[in-house]
């Protein structure tokens, strides 16, 4: 067991799942991401480059990813907005890389060293066009290492840029943590076909074509138009409509696979609470406080925030008499419960944007109100 | 054993082209990348690099969708970045020969900032900047190069800013080696581009080139052979230059390697830092 921070974890789970690339610019909370990783990747034959700003960072990360390195950046909100730009590039492209989001508060240069959760829906829309996101939530240290590995696994498989979206309470707390052993490393796949045959974006037979190294014998173009399966710009309505298409087939076809959420006394649950990130801590501790005075409060811990868990949000809809959403934001994520429950139960937000985190007791108080027999329906 | 054939110059150029998937190509009548883009592959050719490690990455703009149509490892990025992009690239496989193509308003405007970066940094690539002075592609916007008073879409009364001098710019910044040629004298060009190519750091080509759709109509040139003996006449060689009187210099652009300087090299450095760490030295 050691003593460990979030961004330490993170940085470490990078570097085990195979990271041998990381460009970045300096901003707080996510600072230490990049000093270590300055440190560490020389060590084991990994690059690393401070850039011009946020923006020159991702392009730097998805340049060095066509190559075939596993390849990430981190930041914070003010560089994430720069980012959006390279964003969708790799989005278009198919380029995989991570971008590790520390949330502060904002909006603007906002909060530096106070936590928020006020980018969830700039993760998910950041970007101009339509595009699929994956985007990932640690609530705790051991999730700051264990995300992360999944996020780059995720990336690679799907060939798509993944989001790590902790908040500065996630990634500045210290906790013990005993990491695993040995975690499983996705590779991404290599043509099985020779240069002529090669189409980088052909899905015909493949959800995710694979993506040859730039540098091996497969000349092929890349670019951030929109393309054909051959990689180069297209007008005809029919190949634009398939490339738009297609980005978000790869998402549809593996939801289920790539959402992961947490679930603790769902089965009798009267009051669910649903949170992701810090706020989840707070939950937990909230529902189980609650349950230990004879409510029947369940508890959700979402660890995929994107793509969204509708499924499970409706089957609860079906059983628990309220949601309660706990987000350090004015509402972003909880309009998405909004949307799957339709109505059938009660979503109830709270809401704190005072860059303090949302405490156990907030939480036990709406819960006690809302479980209470006779409180409000 | 028999030498192979020379490949005369049209054979060379179809080796190297895309002809088959991606032509005809979007550039207008008269414009300078053509000839640009030929003086590139000749002098990658005669560089003689196996072309499978040859990455040509473009930002946007019309000088940028220069890679659609070349057979190299090819990556069209977004505007201003492609020295982003491309450093990445270069320090991830320092193998590579990396080579960008830009344009004024691409690499001096919305991508000024990277390229100063790149100056300083001297990561072994090299920048070839088509400089029309004006935005192309759409539709003839003043660019940080449009001579002050000229006219653009943008600037229908005159441009009141100055110009950018990019290669002073790019000297200033630091960059190893700095050279600017014309399209008009493309067979310079093609010697410009091998020996930037051939540098070991950071290293800069400006092209003059005409647009005479935009800027060349606006600024009433008559035809591109106007434009082009434009560039004849406002040009002098660098050589030629320090032979020659500085009140005829005035106004003149100068051609030929402008600065050239060994500096350390990024990839070299850093290889040598993952060397050493293995070895237990740092």
């Amino acid at each position: 067991m050691v003593l460990m921070q979030g961004n330490e974890a993170i940085a470490r789970g990078a570097l085990d799942a195979g990271v041998r690339f990381f460009a970045g610019y300096p901003i707080t909370p996510s600072t230490e991401i990049v000093e270590i990783m300055s440190v560490e990747l020389p060590k084991v034959g990994g690059k690393f480059l401070q850039m011009e700003d946020e923006i020159a960072s991702l392009a730097a990360v998805i340049g060095a990813s066509l190559t075939g390195l596993k390849a990430m950046t981190a930041t914070s909100g003010p560089g994430f907005s720069l980012m959006q730009e390279n964003l969708g590039y790799a989005y278009m492209t198919e380029v995989p890389c991570l971008v590790v989001n520390v949330m502060r508060g904002g909006p603007s240069t906002g909060l530096p060293t106070h936590p928020s959760q006020g980018d969830v829906m700039q993760a998910r829309w950041g970007t101009h066009g339509d595009h699929p996101a994956i985007v990932l939530a640690p609530s705790s240290v051991l999730d700051c290492y264990v995300l992360t590995v999944r996020a780059i696994n995720l990336a690679e498989r799907f060939r798509m840029p993944v989001i790590l979206l902790p908040d500065e309470v996630v990634a500045h707390m210290r906790e013990d943590v005993t990491l695993p052993d040995k975690v499983d490393v996705v590779d991404r796949e290599a043509p099985h076909v020779p240069p002529e045959w090669y189409y980088a974006y052909d899905d015909s037979t493949t959800d995710v074509a694979p993506l040859a190294p730039f540098g091996t014998g497969f000349r092929f173009h890349v670019t951030g138009l929109t393309h054909d399966r051959a990689g180069f710009a297209t007008t005809v309505p029919a190949e634009i409509d398939r490339a738009v298409r297609n980005l978000k087939r790869k998402m549809d076809r593996f939801r289920l696979e790539i959402i992961q959420v947490e679930r603790v006394h769902l089965a009798d649950a009267e009051v669910v609470v649903a949170a992701y990130g810090i706020c989840a801590r707070s939950a937990e501790a909230a529902v189980l406080q609650a349950r230990a005075q004879g409510y029947r409060a369940g508890f959700v811990n979402m660890k995929t925030i994107w793509p969204f868990c509708f499924k499970l949000v409706e089957r609860v809809a079906e059983s628990a008499k309220a949601i309660i959403v706990p987000e350090m934001n004015l509402g972003q994520l909880v309009r998405e419960f909004d949307r799957a429950v339709c109505g059938r139960t009660q979503v109830v937000p709270i809401s704190r944007v005072d860059g303090e985190a949302i405490t156990p007791r907030q939480i036990l108080d709406v819960i006690a109100e809302l479980a209470r027999p006779g409180g409000k329906d | 054993m028999e030498k192979p054939r020379e490949l005369n110059p049209s054979e060379l150029m179809h080796e190297y082209l895309r002809q088959k998937k991606k032509f005809p190509h979007i550039w207008c009548s008269g414009c300078g990348i053509g000839t640009t883009m030929g003086a590139v592959i000749r002098a990658i050719a005669e560089c003689e690099v196996d072309r499978d490690r040859v990455v040509m990455v473009s930002g946007i703009g019309c000088s940028s969708r220069m890679p659609t149509y070349v057979d190299f490892n090819t990556l069209h990025t977004t505007h201003g970045r492609p020295i982003a992009f491309a450093t990445g690239i270069k320090l991830a496989r320092p193998e590579l020969e990396v080579i960008v193509i830009t344009g004024d308003g691409d690499v001096a405007a919305i991508g000024g900032n990277h390229l100063i970066h790149a100056c300083r940094r001297n990561i072994n690539l090299t920048v070839v900047c088509i400089n029309n002075s004006i935005y192309g592609m759409t539709g003839g916007q003043a660019s940080p190069t449009t001579p002050q008073g000229k006219i653009a879409s943008t600037a229908r009364y005159g441009d009141f800013e100055r110009a950018f001098d990019l290669c002073d710019l790019t000297a200033g910044a630091g960059a190893a080696f700095v050279a600017r040629g014309a399209v008009y004298y493309a067979r310079q060009l093609k010697k410009l581009v091998m020996q930037a190519f051939r540098k070991k750091g950071f290293a800069f080509v400006e092209v003059v080139s005409q647009c005479p759709v935009y800027y060349g109509r606006f600024n009433k040139f008559k035809s591109p052979v106007e434009m082009l003996y434009w560039q004849r006449d406002n040009t002098v060689n660098v050589k030629a230059a320090a032979k020659t009187k500085p009140e005829d210099l005035e106004g003149k652009l100068l051609t030929g390697v402008l600065a050239d300087h060994d500096y350390p090299e990024f990839t070299e450095l850093y290889d040598k830092l993952i060397a050493d760490l293995a070895a237990g030295e740092k």
